[in-house]
């Protein structure tokens, strides 16, 4: 993999692992179930379901674009990416209220459930779609130049296996973040740091998705 | 309303947030017992023993309306925001949300930019909480992880069911009722949680009808008032179990579940007993496993004291007792000492709770009292009215404070020749032992004290979602 095609890779991943760090997207709720149980192995459970549920939002907002992609053109699917992206951060600026669901008796469904919800309600799926459009070979890309329907349809599930593996990639920075935080703060900091170092990273988010939809419409 | 770190007045734990800084400043809803078109209001009491103002108002906000009948508040957010399922750890400690018991409008306000000088931001007239939730006369308030949950006595129309509604934690528009199936619940008092078990809890008073006029012999003798607890999932909003205490036991009211959200235990204050006129204190416990179910036993009795008829108000006359009225009870934060008081008889009693299965008696003071009328220690010839009633806790268990009325229309019942309000506020001992701080001594010209609220929070305002 030369330079040009390595960056998207890399960015996908650095946006799991920034999703990872975010204590409301999975790490602090994988710490709080072990403290409940007063085990290790309660915060190592809990790492499968939530990232689960993250993979299938991902994944979900992708293959809906694909979908999208499959009937409109690319230009149409850009737009709609990027005033999606500006309207959720905008909202998002001024409102804070999350899913409701959740608690502390929870098994694997519920945290499955609870981290897609979380990165659905943060448009984190949607973040990964200007990084999928500017990623060489994908069906995305591939259906820009004008084909006929059959092509087009073709040329979009040429694009699936990229798609997959970007979600994958996405998860995959993700986990061993929220993993990593997790053990760093169970093991060793302690919860004391929350007081400190939880930065309003919603706030950051929401600032920079409105930032990514003028990027999808500029570039 | 949204900052860049978290409100520093949250803590994740019990133990954390017993190093909090001390408090300097009390809020406190004073109530304007002869009406003649005029409002109550909440205080500002200067908490801060190095200030040349300590132990005085300070600051003061009159309510829009006359007889609202301010009786409990409570905080729009609290150390419940750093929920690991629900955070919004960037919510602001701000808004005290201010509901009038009798007349349910609800107002809230806001303590900055300055704290001693806060503003009357919104106020909620009863018609929108009787539109949007059917309830009215509206007593408890809890910040929780998804948002302010708030309870009322019964329906617009003075009868039941009195349940909890929700309130919007950034807009503070009332949401509509909680439950969504209350199962046998009809009566209501205080509601709060174990968020470990994701377990609501709640107590049980009378209707509206039942309260408003006074207490009613009548159906206290029939044991009409309150006397079973509630257990509900906090997810599903359901009814899961009731536990009835025997109608002998009447009025169960405070509900102090352990701070430490791996305890599944708390503490229920009965008022009375009708064989005896005593006074109870009941620990309810989880059973073996995740989804045992609750248990509930008396692990405190304060029996009634034998009076001369004419020293007692005419209710009480034909028994020869005082009747100790458990009437508020506090839990520290290290879930450690229990503070009980007993409006009737004018006693203010620490137990240690650390095995909540046998407290123990480790404290005790006097003052006011039916009969006794104990006094303060900074005026120690001027006999006092009333009792101990709402006690609030400094976060880390050093600072007591109690004020004396209770209910307006009950306070004229218990103590006739009309309560002459009064706070106070006593240091505990780590190990146990608390007493009067000599130079803290509040009277009330006319207006009458209730619930207090700490700066930055006290021992009945937060709930922690992460165990010590």
């Amino acid at each position: 993999m030369n330079e040009t095609m390595s960056w998207p890779w890399a960015a996908l991943f650095a946006l799991g692992a920034y999703h990872g760090i975010n204590p409301g997207m999975g790490w602090l709720f994988a710490v709080a179930l072990g403290m409940q149980e007063k085990s290790s192995r309660a915060v190592w459970r809990a790492l499968g379901p939530i990232s689960v549920g993250h993979a299938l939002s991902i994944g979900v907002v992708v293959m809906m674009a694909g979908l999208i992609e499959a009937v409109l053109p690319l230009s149409a699917l850009k737009m709609l990416t990027a005033g999606t992206l500006f309207a959720l951060g905008l909202y998002r600026l001024f409102r804070h209220r999350h899913p409701r669901w959740g608690g502390m008796q929870v098994g694997f469904g519920d945290l499955t459930i609870w981290s897609f919800l979380m990165a659905s309600a943060h448009g984190a799926g949607l973040m990964v779609l200007p990084i999928l459009f500017r990623m060489p070979g994908n069906g995305v890309e591939v259906a820009t130049s004008g084909m006929n329907h059959h092509q087009h349809l073709m040329s979009t599930m040429g694009g699936t296996s990229t798609d997959l593996t970007a979600v994958l990639v996405h998860t995959l920075g993700y986990l061993v973040f929220t993993g990593l935080v997790a053990w760093i703060v169970y093991r060793k900091l302690g919860l004391g740091l929350l007081r400190k170092a939880w930065l309003n990273l919603d706030l950051i988010w929401a600032v920079v998705l409105m930032i990514t939809g003028f990027f999808v419409v500029l570039v | 309303m949204t900052l860049l770190r978290p409100d520093p007045t949250f803590y994740p734990s019990p133990r954390m947030a017993m190093e909090a800084p001390a408090e300097k400043l009390a809020y406190l809803a004073l109530l304007n017992p002869k009406l003649a078109g005029k409002p109550d209001a909440i205080a500002v009491v200067d908490v801060d023993p190095a200030s040349k103002t300590y132990s005085q108002v300070v600051g003061r906000v009159d309510m829009p309306n006359a007889g609202d009948e301010l009786h409990h508040f409570g905080w729009n957010a609290c150390s419940s925001c750093l929920s690991p399922y629900a955070p919004h750890a960037h919510m602001e400690r701000r808004y005290l949300i201010v509901p009038g018991i009798r007349s349910s409008r609800i107002h809230i306000i806001d303590t900055k930019p300055d704290p001693r000088h806060p503003k009357i931001v919104k106020v909620i007239e009863p018609e929108t909480v009787a539109k949007r939730a059917h309830y009215s006369r509206v007593h408890t308030v809890h910040c929780g992880p998804d948002g302010i949950y708030i309870n009322a006595l019964g329906s617009p129309a003075g009868d039941g069911p009195g349940g909890i509604f929700l309130m919007d934690p950034e807009s503070f528009e009332v949401l509509g009722q909680w439950e969504l199936d209350r199962g046998p619940q009809y009566l209501a008092y205080d509601f709060w949680w174990h968020l470990g078990c994701d377990t609501m809890v709640t107590s049980e008073w009378g209707t509206p009808q039942m309260v408003e006029n006074g207490l009613n012999p009548e159906i206290l003798l029939k044991g009409g008032y309150g006397h079973s607890i509630h257990f509900w999932d906090l997810r599903r909003r359901r009814h899961q179990q009731a536990l009835d205490l025997g109608s002998e036991n009447q009025i169960a009211l405070e509900l102090r579940p352990a701070h430490d959200p791996s305890r599944a235990y708390g503490f229920l204050g009965v008022v009375t007993s009708l064989k005896d006129l005593s006074a109870s204190i009941w620990l309810w416990h989880r059973g073996e496993g995740k989804n045992g179910d609750w248990s509930i036993r008396k692990v405190i009795e304060i029996p009634a004291e034998p009076a001369d008829p004419d020293q007692l108000p005419p209710m009480l006359k034909g028994f020869k007792a005082v009747p100790p009225l458990v009437t508020d009870i506090d839990l520290s934060v290290d879930d450690r000492f229990l503070y009980v008081s007993c409006w009737g008889t004018g006693e203010f009693i620490q137990y240690d709770v650390s095995d909540p299965f046998h407290p123990r008696k480790t404290s005790s003071v006097h003052l006011g009292g039916i009969v006794r009328r104990a006094a303060h220690p900074k005026k120690p010839k001027q006999p006092l009215n009333g009792g101990p009633q709402m006690v609030e806790l400094s976060r880390d268990g050093k600072r007591i404070y109690f004020t004396n009325s209770l209910y307006a229309s009950w306070d004229e019942q218990f103590y006739p020749d009309g309560i002459r309000s009064w706070m106070v506020k006593l240091d505990a001992k780590p190990e146990g032992g608390m007493e009067f701080d000599e130079n803290f001594f509040l009277e009330f010209d006319g207006m009458r004290s209730h619930q207090v609220r700490l700066e930055g929070g006290d021992a009945s305002s937060d709930s922690y979602c992460y165990p010590s």
